[in-house]
């Protein structure tokens, strides 16, 4: 395989100062994943559950179960919902799994062509904003049930803080200074997360906040997974720091699980 | 109507290539070095924003000498086809030779077709798993496309470099032995014997070890200490 379409190659070497890769995808006629459709109800797919994300001391932690259901059906045990998007942000994703993965994938992307374009790192806000853009491309969909809610956090190299941006149906992008859970168990983990955020928490204590607020939200809500610590499956839990995004092992997660869940807390 | 005088074909391929050749040779030239780390890309460069070294992929990086728009058109081409490729497929399925090719088919159409040739040589680099695997690829002003094992040049000296680097390059060189004879021949080329300040060179390497993104750019700091150690 060593040829391109004729297709990609007149758009690849036309000038045209837009480093958005969407766009080239579009002058390539090259099919999107957010296809807008006009009527029809969509089947049921798999939805992803319950993600947070919280402003710590150095940056910020975000984290996911590993559950996707499919109306009462548990879909996906394994499921990641936690995406570095670059060295310094990153995505969890609840709602409709298959156009959301789909959409972090075209965002990563585009966050890496407009850095080699450029030659310069989109901003966290640009960033941000871009995947407000997207959300409001997959608007279509979302008024057929299939929404996507990411969470959108990373480490502002500017301000030198972490930074967490949560969305709506529409794209509608929304700063939240300390915390945010959102999925079918987000209302339980942000309860959690109400009570025993604080303000300068370390990273560790972060860690150790996001396991409980998940652990919490599958307690009372079917949708979502606690740690599981029989098949050994743990949350995604993630830092991102002044050192970049870091995904927690599980074998550092192994210990802390079993603590929540024995009732050591 | 006054009738245009007749031009042989040759003729007006041999004016065309000796324009190209002429504006190439005008510019600094570039040398790379496969390595143990690596392969490392040496330009002489005193511009620290208009690069002549990019990052196209995952495991692939550009170099060019000669007219910075019409390189820079083509650095712009090979990121929007690798990550073209690399989101309609995956990412193992972009490679080099295919960015290569896409270059030399461009190159040639615009040497046959358009009145002014485009003057730029380009290299298109892949490290691979281990130093058997890499690839250099180079494209030259007319489409021509040359696949280059251990080193190559690229721009006015560019033979004469060769003939260095093949009297300086062994296989499983380190970064620092690569990098002090990419920018040795540098200054070497020419006839001239002068030694290249760091601020003036522009270094990059695609790093085997990096998982994923292997391209990354070595800092004048951390090159001047390798030439002087």
């Amino acid at each position: 395989m060593s040829e391109f379409p004729a297709s990609w190659r007149t758009v690849a070497f036309r000038f045209e100062p837009n480093p958005s890769f969407t766009e080239l995808l579009r002058r390539a006629e090259a099919p999107l994943p957010i296809v807008t459709t006009s009527s029809g109800s969509v089947p049921s797919v798999p939805e992803g559950t319950t993600i947070l994300a919280m402003v710590t001391a150095d940056g910020v932690v975000i984290a996911g179960d590993r559950r996707a259901t499919e109306g009462t059906t548990i879909a996906d045990r394994r499921i990641e919902k936690v995406f570095s998007t670059d060295r310094y942000a990153a995505v969890a994703i609840a709602g409709a799994a298959g156009p959301a993965i789909e959409m972090v994938r075209l965002f990563k992307t585009e966050v890496e062509h407009y850095e080699k374009l450029e030659g310069s790192v989109l901003s966290l806000e640009g960033k941000a904003n871009r995947l407000a853009g997207m959300i409001r491309a997959n608007f279509p969909f979302a008024l057929q049930g299939l929404v996507v809610v990411p969470i959108f956090a990373g480490y502002d190299q500017g301000q030198r803080a972490g930074r967490i941006f949560r969305y709506d149906a529409v794209g509608g992008r929304y700063e939240e200074a300390e915390h945010h859970a959102t999925g079918s168990g987000g209302v339980h983990a942000r309860s959690t997360l109400r009570h025993d955020w604080r303000p300068g928490m370390t990273t560790e204590e972060g860690i150790r906040l996001a396991l409980e607020a998940l652990a919490d939200a599958a307690e009372e809500d079917t949708a979502t997974s606690g740690p599981d610590l029989r098949r050994g499956i743990f949350p995604v839990v993630a830092s991102i720091t002044e050192d970049g995004y870091e995904r927690v092992s599980d074998e550092t997660l192994a210990p802390i699980a079993t603590e929540i869940l024995t009732g050591g807390r | 109507m006054a009738q245009p005088f007749y031009v042989s074909p040759e003729q007006v391929m041999k004016d065309r290539a000796d324009y190209a050749r002429k504006g190439i040779a005008r510019g600094r030239s570039i040398v790379a070095i496969e390595c143990t780390p690596g392969i490392v890309i040496v330009a002489e460069n005193p511009s620290t924003t208009l690069h002549k070294v990019g990052e196209l992929y995952d495991r692939i990086a550009f170099a060019a000498v000669g007219k910075y728009n019409e390189f820079e058109n083509l650095r712009i081409a090979g990121v929007r086809l690798a990550d073209m490729r690399g989101y309609s497929y995956a990412r193992e399925d972009v490679t080099a030779k295919s960015i290569a090719n896409a270059y030399a088919q461009a190159l040639g159409a615009i040497f046959t077709e358009q009145m002014k040739p485009w003057e730029v040589e380009v290299l298109v680099a892949s490290v691979g798993l281990t130093q058997s695997d890499d690839e250099l690829y180079r494209v030259v002003y007319d489409g021509s496309l040359y696949d280059e094992d251990g080193f190559m040049a690229m721009g006015g000296h560019a033979e004469e470099l060769m003939g260095m680097l093949r009297d300086g390059y062994a296989e499983g060189m380190d970064l620092d032995a690569a990098l002090r004879l990419g920018a040795g021949s540098l200054g070497r080329a020419g006839g001239d014997d002068r030694t290249i300040s760091s601020e003036n060179l522009e270094v990059a390497l695609l790093d085997r070890g990096l998982p994923g993104r292997a391209f990354r750019r070595i800092d004048p700091r951390a090159v001047a200490e390798t030439l002087a150690g």
